[in-house]
């Protein structure tokens, strides 16, 4: 009970004086999870949006094969990128290893699956007859498609979303391919393992106040962006329309 | 306007379309009727170019439609549909009916006159600013409507624009349909399943059923003249058949069916097979007790009521007269002459309210 107490004591003076250790650890986190969320997004998206509008062979296949990746542990997509950028890997030139740049690359193959899963249902979710009707309306194939992804913001948003909160509270990635190298590829998870390893419980509480406070900003931001696009509230809505 | 030849189309190997053939002409309100699932959206989606014939063509406007998706797009854009249920984007209603002029490249400030022209249209100038999907249906059919008609399109095609709508909706609708057709001289091509629709808005009525068109014509050929049973009893029409006409003088006829004779006027000559059709509002009952049923109706039948089945404010009464006839009369007097299942009554029908066909048995029932 002592712990948690002086723990959280010692949390809120962290935070309230802005800790240079505190503030580095979660703005490398930042960048880290946030570049990788953009990347994949720009990545999943168009991707996920050729693979609802066309037919092809082995689509079902292909499907399952990105739902069954939702799921894959962060310490095997760790595992699969430490050989691919280690020095003797086929990208071991590139020397991502132990960077944050590795790390990115990390959390991006991380997150592309359930953000590609998500958004090509949320293409899915978009009524039937909203399709025909935008082709009624004189519509190209293009600015049918341009619509539809309008139409599924909402719930592609909360596909970006997810993946974000995915990449920035994974740690198996982060400590296999950052190695956790204080002042260079240490974020939030991290840390917090190595704190709580070593007893400084609250430092780790802070980091872990921290770690839910960027979640919720961004969140928060990310949801302004797309309720500007649209002129009304996604609080009243609830948020993933269509 | 619109000219289609052969037009066939089939689904997984069901045949959903067999072999259509009609010119519908510009200007005019052309409505397609018959039961749900026989084939009259698919129909209008053809016509739309959404879909592709199995075969047959579609010429529109003296151009072959069988062309590059490109070209059909130029030609699609000529069109407007409204579908059966009507599907808004999550935008403001100004933003739905903006969506073909955007998509045609239309500049803004033109968007910006003719949108709130294609609401007053629809009666609905103060909603450009809601949110589409809060509206009520009545509403979002309207919308729809604006949507389609902002284009300025040549044809305007409707698939059940009222079928889930309350009657009020229902009337709105129907006269945004005749104004529209009077106003811009929009062709308009629609479907329903409601025959009394068809018959109040439309210059000509297709009959469909399983696929085929099995009638073309004006509302009151199709009413008053089907072309054989089946369009009969789908347009509530009593057939009577297996009759032999007995004797004709000038067009005044005796038709003999079983053991009872009708009077009719037909053009068939004696010793010819007929069916008779009746509309069941032209049937009149008495009860057989009161006397004074003796009118100048020439075709009296007595026998039984069989069922009742109340419709509206009316009731349909089937009597069994050894034959079958159906009479629609008004549940008040249905009430004071003390009608039921079984009383006897006299059903009378007058000459002129028979439409005699060649019996399909006999000679060909199509026209």
């Amino acid at each position: 009970m002592n712990d948690i107490t002086e723990g959280i004591n010692q949390a809120v003076n962290l935070i309230v004086t802005l800790n240079p250790d505190v503030m580095q650890i979660a703005g490398l986190s930042l960048y880290i999870s946030l570049s990788a969320t953009i990347i994949a997004a720009l990545i999943a998206i168009p991707v996920a949006g050729f693979i609802h509008f066309h037919d092809f062979f082995g689509k079902r296949a292909l499907l399952i094969l990105i739902q069954t990746l939702y799921s894959v542990p962060t310490v095997v997509v760790g595992l699969v990128i430490y050989l691919m950028i280690s020095k003797a890997g086929p990208l071991g030139f590139l020397g991502l290893l132990f960077s944050p740049g590795g790390m990115i690359l990390g959390q991006t193959v991380l997150i592309i699956p359930i953000m590609m899963g998500l958004v090509i249902s949320a293409l899915g979710g978009v009524d039937r007859g909203i399709s025909d009707t935008l082709v009624a309306l004189g519509a190209t194939g293009f600015q049918k498609i341009i619509e539809i992804i309008k139409e599924a913001r909402y719930a592609i948003l909360s596909a970006v979303v997810l993946g974000f909160g995915r990449a920035i509270a994974e740690v198996g990635v982060a400590m296999m391919i950052g190695g956790n190298i204080r002042d260079q590829t240490r974020v939030l998870t991290t840390a917090i393992t190595l704190e709580t390893g070593m007893g400084n419980f609250g430092f780790s509480i802070a980091l872990g106040i921290i770690l839910l406070t960027v979640a919720l900003i961004v969140v928060v931001i990310l949801n302004l962006i797309t309720s500007g696009l649209s002129h009304d509230s996604p609080w009243i809505r609830g948020g993933s329309q269509g | 306007m619109i000219r289609i030849e052969h037009l066939s189309k089939e689904f997984n190997g069901t045949k959903i379309l067999t072999d259509i053939d009609l010119d519908i002409k510009e200007g005019e309100i052309f409505t397609f009727i018959g039961p749900s699932g026989s084939g009259k959206t698919t129909l209008l989606l053809l016509i739309d170019l959404l879909d592709r014939p199995s075969s047959g063509r579609i010429i529109f406007d003296g151009q072959d439609t069988a062309v590059s998706e490109a070209k059909q797009l130029s030609i699609r854009r000529r069109m407007g549909m409204v579908f059966q249920k009507p599907a808004v984007l999550n935008a403001t209603v100004a933003e739905n009916v903006a969506f073909g002029l955007k998509f045609r490249h239309i500049p803004r400030e033109e968007i910006g006159t003719r949108v709130p022209e294609a609401l007053e249209l629809v009666g609905l100038p103060d909603l450009s600013g809601r949110r589409a999907p809060t509206l009520s249906g009545g509403e979002m059919q309207r919308v729809a409507i604006a949507r389609a008609m902002v284009t300025e399109p040549d044809v305007l095609l409707l698939d059940e624009p009222t079928a889930n709508l309350d009657p009020v909706s229902s009337d709105l609708i129907e006269d945004l349909i005749l104004r529209i057709n009077k106003k811009f001289g929009t062709t308009i091509i629609m479907s329903t399943h409601d025959m009394i629709q068809g018959q109040r808005l439309a210059d000509r009525i297709g009959v469909i059923m399983t696929g085929r068109l099995v009638q073309a014509g004006s509302s009151s050929e199709i009413f008053y003249q089907p072309a054989g049973g089946e369009i009969a009893r789908f347009v509530g029409i009593d057939a009577i058949t297996g009759g032999t006409v007995t004797e004709n003088r000038d067009g005044h006829a005796l038709i003999r069916i079983g053991g009872t004779c009708f009077e009719a006027l037909t053009i068939l000559k004696a010793g010819q097979r007929a069916a008779l059709f009746i509309r069941p509002e032209e049937v009149s009952l008495t009860p057989s007790e009161s006397s004074s049923g003796k009118s100048s109706v020439r075709n009296q039948f007595t026998g039984r009521i069989k069922k009742m089945v109340p419709s509206g404010p009316f009731v349909r009464v089937t009597v069994d007269c050894g034959f079958i006839l159906t009479s629609l009369i008004t549940r008040r007097s249905c009430t004071e002459l003390g009608f039921m299942v079984g009383t006897p009554v006299i059903a009378g029908v007058k000459a002129t309210a028979i439409h005699v066909l060649p019996d399909r048995d006999g000679t060909a029932g199509g026209q």
